[in-house]
């Protein structure tokens, strides 16, 4: 029973890419749609969220066996929510600007669907050194969804990347893209190209071995 | 008057000008999931709605009487332990946990309710009872309502439960017009040649992205509106 499960590279490996909680899962929306007009706001967003969810795998894994089955997801809850108070008291001290614009965004990391999913699938069922190996890889799978988004979405829509220009002068900022309709709409298009790449990447795999 | 003025601003902000999903972006899992047919996403607006109220209700209630700085019910006891301290009791570290505990057990409590006293009821909308307490449109309600009771800074400032109440109950109102909207775009679009890459969840987003432009048609509304009661 113990061998099936995948360990702790495989774990690691799947979070980046095979199972992306973005582009693969459709987990976390929420942020992933709210806070990615700028690359700082996204980059702040995902420390939080990479932090809340390293510190609460390792802690449900550990609690792993005390946990009585019908009050597990209970307890995942309250565990995310002291994490999250502190991630949010953390960045009120020490970034207070970034913490005023992220605003209710940091204690929704709560209700997060993947840090709850994590939880379920991984850290209730394995080891900690599993559990933190999956939560780093899906902390940089979200990572990477964020900053391609935010990438996109703050160099077409304020002309900028972390806040320094990079399109020229007379550039026309397609302000629609920091407001909301623009982040369905990047969403949407870079789930299509991932989508698009995928297959093209299943049939080229297929191909190969006929073609050798 | 002034009061009506504030509560219609309110409804409006919060049902049309910032809805929950097109504008703050929460709520977008159901959003997703639960809008293929229009009847299903009906049943989910209804149960969100519903559920919306009561924690917001229970949210305002704690925030205002326990949580926030200087709360009645807290300085009581701190005064009856301590008669001669000075300080000011403040537990709104705790609002956090507070809210997420509050949503749990009320949205365990109304599944309870409804499936022991309206079975229909709950065959129509029971399914969706327990995805609600992830469903960070509740949350982001009361987070509101915390802004403004246990955030404000001038003491006049601080919403009564008329408000909290309404910001809630449009908020669901907004929540359950764009997921309706949503299902009977999508029922029509099952009819239509989508490029392979986009189908499901891709063209989805791209058309809630359409839908949010149409909203964004709101923005300034408020402004005149509140011209309109002065």
């Amino acid at each position: 029973m113990v061998n099936d499960q995948p360990t702790a590279l495989e774990r690691f490996i799947n979070g980046i890419l095979p199972e992306n909680p973005t582009y693969r899962q459709l987990l976390g929306m929420c942020p992933t749609l709210a806070v990615t007009n700028g690359m700082q706001s996204a980059m702040t967003m995902a420390g939080a969220t990479a932090f809340v969810l390293i510190c609460a795998n390792i802690v449900v894994s550990l609690i792993r066996n005390l946990l009585k089955p019908h009050l597990r997801i209970l307890v995942y809850t309250l565990t995310i929510a002291t994490f999250v108070t502190i991630a949010d008291r953390v960045l009120a001290a020490y970034m207070y600007d970034m913490s005023k614009q992220l605003g209710p965004y940091i204690p929704l990391i709560i209700v997060n669907c993947i840090i709850v999913c994590r939880c379920e699938v991984c850290a209730s069922s394995q080891a900690v050194h599993i559990a933190a190996a999956d939560a780093v890889g899906q902390s940089l799978g979200f990572t990477l969804a964020l900053a391609s988004i935010a990438t996109v979405r703050e160099v077409l829509g304020a002309g900028t990347w972390f806040g320094i220009a990079v399109m020229p002068a007379g550039f026309p900022n397609w302000v629609l893209m920091v407001l909301p309709p623009g982040a369905f709409i990047t969403l949407g298009l870079l789930l299509g190209l991932v989508n698009w790449l995928t297959a093209l990447w299943t049939q080229g795999r297929k191909a190969k071995p006929t073609a050798a | 008057m002034e009061t009506i003025g504030s509560l219609i601003l309110i409804a409006i902000g919060a049902a049309l000008i910032n809805n929950f999903v097109l504008h703050y972006f929460v709520g977008i899992c159901p959003f997703i999931g639960v809008s293929r047919r229009v009847d299903m996403a009906f049943g989910m607006g209804c149960a969100v709605t519903f559920v919306i109220s009561i924690a917001a209700f229970l949210s305002w209630t704690f925030t205002y009487f326990i949580l926030r700085a200087g709360a009645p019910v807290t300085s009581w006891i701190w005064h009856v332990l301590r008669p001669d301290s000075e300080l000011v009791p403040d537990l709104s570290i705790l609002n956090y946990i507070v809210y997420i505990f509050v949503i749990a057990s009320s949205v365990q409590l109304v599944e309870m309710y409804v499936r022991k006293f309206f079975p229909a009821l709950y065959k129509s909308f029971g399914v969706f009872l327990p995805l609600i307490t992830t469903n960070c449109a509740i949350l982001f309600a009361c987070l509101e309502i915390m802004k403004h009771v246990s955030g404000a800074s001038d003491p006049s400032q601080v919403w009564g439960l008329d408000k909290a109440l309404v910001l809630a109950i449009f908020g669901g109102l907004g929540f359950t017009l764009a997921i309706v909207m949503m299902a009977g775009i999508r029922e029509e679009l099952d009819q239509c040649d989508v490029p392979k890459a986009l189908r499901g969840p891709a063209i989805t987003l791209i058309t809630a992205g359409i839908l949010a432009l149409a909203f964004l048609g709101f923005s300034g509304v408020d402004r005149g509106l509140a011209a309109l009661f002065q």
